[in-house]
């Protein structure tokens, strides 16, 4: 139990990066979009908790509503508009999946080795202590929140504007001549 | 036991290689953009694997404008795959060949 108790995050971790790889896994062999969205929603769910693992709680939130919330409906509604049984794929993969599967290996193991080999030094203690006004330590959502507009104000007017100009094209895109 | 950076990073480069695979090798257009949506979440995990690191909230703040930047990017995406479908009846992008030599 002690144990347990001690390697829980440790365990967490494991869980939920095996819960994220599988699903991505099943989200680019499965032949079916839907259910390929559905493993998405698991990816995303669980890299979700990742976050929370690492004192991310505001960017959790933000995965788990704009991914798990508005990216889905939007990959489901586009699947449902269009007719799956017109699309029945006679191969899945392009014919260049060999050489693309080696990349990807070679990939993992390049960052996988230099990730193992690098010092990154200990960890933060309290990792919570990151803004601090008069004296008070800010919670973490109150924190984003203060770097957003007080360090980064220009660039989140930037992006909200940005939306805009995504949401406007994105219905010259889809509508009808 | 302890939880350390790398494994963060050795996980996010695991996701982000099966998304350049299903990018570079699905036919199937809607694969392609959940695809890249992998990658965008991959590199988020990297930011915030980060920001714990170094104690520091920008990779969280940056965290948040590649989320805002991801949700434009699939909305916009989605609105081409609507107009590539109702142009050619499919979503294959192995037959939308105009634009080859």
């Amino acid at each position: 139990m002690e144990s347990l108790l001690t390697n829980g995050p440790a365990l967490l971790f494991y869980v939920f990066a095996v819960l994220a790889v599988g699903a991505a896994v099943l989200v680019i062999t499965l032949r079916n979009p839907v259910y390929s969205a559905i493993s998405l929603l698991v990816t995303f769910l669980s890299v979700a908790a990742l976050f929370l693992l690492r004192h991310a709680e505001f960017v959790a939130i933000v995965q788990i509503f704009v991914y798990g919330g508005g990216v889905m409906v939007l990959f489901l509604f586009v699947i449902m508009l269009v007719n799956l049984h017109r699309l029945r794929e006679m191969q899945i993969f392009g014919v260049q999946w060999p050489v693309a599967a080696a990349i990807g290996l070679l990939f993992v193991v390049l960052i996988g080795l230099v990730a193992s080999v690098t010092a990154f030094g200990p960890l933060n203690p309290i990792p919570e202590r990151l803004v601090i006004v008069d004296g008070e330590v800010l919670g973490n959502s109150e924190a984003v929140a203060w770097m957003l507009f007080r360090e980064y104000f220009v660039p989140f007017e930037i992006v909200s504007l940005f939306l805009l100009v995504a949401m406007i094209g994105a219905v010259v895109l889809a509508r009808k001549e | 036991m302890d939880i350390g950076t790398s494994h963060y990073l050795a996980l996010s480069a695991i996701l982000f290689a099966i998304g350049v695979v299903g990018i570079t090798t699905r036919r199937n257009m809607i694969i392609v953009l959940m695809s890249i949506e992998l990658v965008l979440n991959s590199v988020n995990i990297n930011l915030i694997a980060f920001s714990y690191q170094f104690s520091d909230l920008t990779g969280q703040v940056l965290a948040v404008f590649t989320i805002a930047v991801a949700a434009g990017e699939a909305a916009v995406g989605l609105g081409i795959l609507v107009g590539l479908y109702r142009l050619r009846s499919t979503t294959d992008l192995g037959r939308a060949v105009e634009l080859e030599g």
